[in-house]
């Protein structure tokens, strides 16, 4: 064997290692390891995130009673920056960042050219010219593509930049007795930015529990530091680190939306009809038809004047107490009418909720008399329970503490 | 100030073609040219001190009588079918009489009839091709009454002929032309000549798949109703852009020269009017843009008001010229061995076979141009003598391959390049370099610089069955219109494509008239 073969041979070894290890872990890793007692991990965006970390429902009530903390890092984060950003920026997503003032967040969604949603998430206005999009999906070359004739730097900061949903109802006061001062100041989506170590954090009342809550971001760097300074002061408010189950079920409660769980993003569609638009989603209400043109506005307008919207969002409530997850809708119990993408009992609203994407009129015209055939297992036998379903507003569960400000200590 | 209907930026001949349709239909048109003379490619230049070149094109082979007609296009000599002569430096000439070789000299009988049964089979094939030619290539989705008619009566003519015919046009269809070539010829000049008419202005040799394509467009053309055939007008190339500009102005059509555009006027995807290069803005509801389709979207237009999918394709459109044009200014009239009198005023074209062209064309993959290139030359002053001064006469050539992405660059292989073109010639026409009192090569870059043509391509993106019909220039602006309303475009980058033909521009006014919405 001559020395270049085998320098060949090391470099196609080498090229492999990353199947040894085939999860990326957060910067939050070793925090989250410690406390894992039920090793319930699963995979978001290619990370090791848990699923749960000892038990699913105390994890829920840690959400909806003390402080929960939620490793968030995996989410996909981009830097946008420069004198064009916010001209950019409203071209590629839908509402009109004109009016996100500086240190704001809105919850936003983008499209492609023929109106299909490529994928939502938050937008934080850093500074006049810098701007956070975080989201579910990788975007980064319809991200450099869209930035042609902009004076625009697009970035992805997915792991450099560690994050940490805290989330609940003392979840200020563990922020408070963890020296955050003048964290109290941050209304719902406004951004503030606090002293930590020898750089700063960002803190953003954001969330995605409907509960009162903040989000922090952090260079790795400085992550676990982070972690133990929130952790110890959250001791006395009973703070639990928490898994996506948990997080689902409060998400569910709030009414969002996942993609690639309640619609599925236009990139990743192969099915040709499996595509939304912003409306189709209950995602109308962020196209502003009034702003500069943006990606997909004639074709959701045209859409719109035609009629041609096909699918609609609904808000689920259904007798019973049995999760009618992935359930089909119909209507009149024998016209199929749409799916559940996503159901829970609530123990918040003590109701049995769900989220379902209806085939329209169903859902648009036809409200009345839906069902849903929930198939519950039952020792190796599906029990087919048809149960009544009526279209409900979302959220499912309204917090007061969520927007109350200041916010409140319990 | 007056105001008007439509403006149309671009006064080359689709330009003014579309322009004064649109006049004609009732409109008010503003023509807006950057340069300080109307004709686009077709716009002459003086290359050296008394010789003039008459443009980009030398020859006309396409021009719609339909247009020509509809529009009162005053240019005559079309009724001159020029030969072509395909010369290989053996001093045995093949001469194609007629439209694209009704008659052929020089080859033997049984050549000749093999070639009588190809150009019989071409020129049927592409008869079928040509039915796309006059119409917005059909929107899929949005299938009108008329291209069902249209779908049908392809249909109809596939069969006409038989299951047999039917079946081999879509053999042959997406073919390459060598392979096609092959199967009826053995004559290397003819096969070499139709490797040279498939790929001319192609990114494509002869061997290349869908090659066969460029035969088929150059067929789809006539002249006095005959596929193939080609004329060089009355009075020389230099009477088209005044044809068309005098046609223009009986029209009503305003035209401004030396007036450039900065920017076309749009607000959430309809556009109201252009802003100058000095800053004025002038508005008008319909905006014709007969310049390259990358130009409008990529310059013009702010990205903001297109789609990122848009801008993508229209990013992807290929668009890099191959072919360098030569203008020579001689002391005499050149001596062509083997060439005979009588078609020294037709096309002539300098190839040995198929292969010499395929193998100019290797290099050209890699970024380089070709040391062994081909070309068609012509010799301009012989139906123009106002040309060249008395005694002198002028040589145009359209040279392949020259690739518009020299990896040397241009500026170094611009010398070495003409240095061959001009060995070149002088094996076909000893004693012609001692007759050169000028050259003026221009490389793809040149011809992007002097006639506004991103990438120095003459069809205004490459003329492939990928960036053809329902795909020119690409799919969401196939149609004349483009996803911003009121913005239409009519250039060679639309459907059809590039040569003389007036046909992208009409097509777009018509459509405009018609009112259709999509």
């Amino acid at each position: 064997m001559n020395a270049m073969t085998k320098s060949a041979a090391e470099l196609r070894r080498a090229a492999r290692n990353h199947i040894l290890a085939p999860r990326l872990e957060s910067p939050f890793h070793d925090r989250l390891m410690a406390l894992s007692e039920v090793n319930d991990w699963y995979n978001w965006a290619g990370y090791k995130a848990p699923h749960a970390l000892f038990d699913g429902e105390l994890e829920y009530f840690a959400i909806r009673s003390t402080a929960a903390l939620f490793d968030i890092s995996p989410m996909v984060k981009y830097r946008i920056a420069g004198p064009d950003a916010e001209r950019y920026l409203n071209r590629l997503t839908l509402r009109d960042v004109r009016k996100l003032g500086v240190n704001r967040v809105h919850y936003t969604a983008w499209c492609d050219d023929h109106g299909h949603v490529l994928d939502d998430g938050t937008l934080f206005r850093l500074g006049k010219n810098e701007f956070r999009l975080c989201c579910q999906e990788r975007h980064l070359p319809w991200l450099l593509d869209s930035a042609f004739g902009f004076a625009v730097d697009i970035h992805e900061e997915t792991e450099e930049i560690a994050g940490l949903a805290l989330q609940g109802p003392t979840s200020y006061a563990v922020l408070r007795d963890a020296g955050f001062a003048g964290v109290e100041q941050l209304k719902p989506f406004h951004i503030g930015a606090f002293p930590h170590e020898d750089g700063d954090v960002t803190i953003s009342r954001t969330g995605f529990t409907g509960d009162l809550g903040y989000e922090l971001f952090v260079p790795r760097a400085r992550a676990l530091s982070l972690w133990d300074r929130v952790w110890r002061a959250g001791a006395p408010h009973t703070i639990r680190a928490i898994g996506y189950g948990a997080l689902n079920q409060a998400r569910i409660e709030a009414g969002f939306i996942v993609a690639n769980t309640d619609f599925v993003t236009a990139e990743g569609a192969l099915r040709a009809d499996r595509v939304r638009m912003p409306d189709e989603i209950g995602l109308d209400w962020l196209v502003d038809p009034d702003k500069p043109n943006f990606n997909g506005r004639r074709a959701i307008l045209d859409a719109r004047r035609n009629q041609s919207l096909k699918h609609i969002l609904v808000g689920l409530e259904i007798e019973g107490n049995i999760p009618a997850e992935h359930a089909i809708v119909y209507h009149r119990q024998k016209h199929e009418a749409g799916l559940v993408t996503a159901a829970i009992w609530s123990p918040t609203a003590k109701r049995n909720i769900a989220i379902a994407s209806l085939e329209r009129p169903y859902g648009s015209k036809f409200t009345e008399d839906l069902w849903v055939e929930i198939y519950a297992m039952r020792e190796l036998k599906y029990q087919k329970l048809m149960k009544r379903a009526k279209i409900v507003p979302r959220p499912f569960v309204r917090l007061a503490r969520r927007t109350a400000s200041p916010p409140g200590l319990t | 100030m007056t105001s008007f209907d439509a403006i149309v930026i671009g006064a080359g001949h689709n330009g003014l073609a579309a322009a004064t349709r649109l006049a004609r239909g009732g409109r008010r048109v503003l023509v807006l040219e950057a340069a300080n003379e109307p004709g686009g490619a077709t716009r002459g230049r003086e290359f050296a001190p008394g010789f003039r070149s008459a443009g980009l094109a030398h020859l006309v082979n396409r021009l719609d009588a339909d247009v020509a007609r509809d529009i009162g296009l005053d240019l005559a000599g079309a009724d001159t079918l020029l030969p072509t002569t395909v010369l290989d430096g053996s001093g045995k000439a093949a001469v194609l009489h007629g439209a694209y070789g009704e008659r052929i000299d020089g080859v033997s009988p049984g050549e000749a009839d093999a070639f009588a049964a190809l150009r019989r089979k071409l020129v049927f094939q592409a008869g079928i091709l040509k039915r796309f030619l006059r119409r917005p290539p059909p929107q899929i989705g949005a299938l009108s009454l008329g291209d069902l008619s249209t779908f049908a009566a392809t249909g109809f003519g596939l069969i006409r002929k038989g299951r047999g015919e039917g079946r081999d046009f879509l053999r042959m269809l997406l073919m390459n032309v060598a392979d096609v070539a092959d199967e009826y010829l053995s004559d290397d000049r003819l096969k070499g000549l139709l490797a040279f008419d498939a790929t001319l202005g192609i990114h494509l040799g002869p061997r290349s798949p869908t090659s066969l394509l460029g035969l088929y467009y150059r067929l789809t053309g006539e002249v006095a109703g005959k596929a193939g055939g080609q004329f060089v007008p009355a009075g020389g190339m230099a009477r088209v852009a005044p044809a068309f500009l005098r046609a223009a102005e009986k029209a009503g059509v305003t035209l401004r020269c030396g007036t450039s555009v900065g920017r076309i006027l749009a607000d959430r995807g309809r556009a109201s009017g252009v802003v100058l290069g000095d800053g004025t803005e002038i508005v008008a509801p319909v905006i014709v843009s007969a310049i390259h389709p990358q130009t409008t979207f990529l310059r013009l237009v702010d990205p903001a008001e297109s789609g990122t999918g848009f801008v993508r394709s229209v990013k992807n459109v290929r668009s890099h010229g191959n072919v360098a044009k030569l203008d020579l200014a001689l002391d005499r009239i050149p001596n062509f061995t083997g060439l005979p009198a009588e078609a020294r005023g037709g096309r002539i074209v300098l190839v040995r076979s198929m292969e010499q062209v395929e193998e100019a064309f290797n290099p050209a993959k890699y970024g380089e141009f070709s040391s062994d290139p081909v070309m068609e030359v012509t010799l301009p002053s012989l139906a123009d003598p106002s040309l060249a001064p008395s005694g002198g006469c002028t040589v145009s050539a359209l040279v392949q391959y020259a690739p518009y992405r020299l990896k040397a660059g241009w500026e170094s292989g611009k010398p070495a390049f003409l240095r061959i073109v001009l060995d070149t010639l002088e094996r076909h026409a000893p004693g012609l370099g001692k007759s050169v009192v000028a050259a003026s090569l221009m490389t793809p870059v040149d011809i992007e610089t002097e006639y506004n043509l991103p990438g120095g391509h003459w069809h205004h993106g490459e003329l492939q069955a990928d960036q053809l019909l329902v795909n020119r220039p690409t799919g969401a602006a196939s149609g004349y219109r483009t996803p911003i309303e009121g913005l239409y475009l009519a250039s060679a980058g639309a459907h059809p494509g590039g040569g003389i033909s007036g046909l992208p521009g009409w097509n777009a006014a018509r459509h405009i008239l018609s009112g259709a919405s999509a």
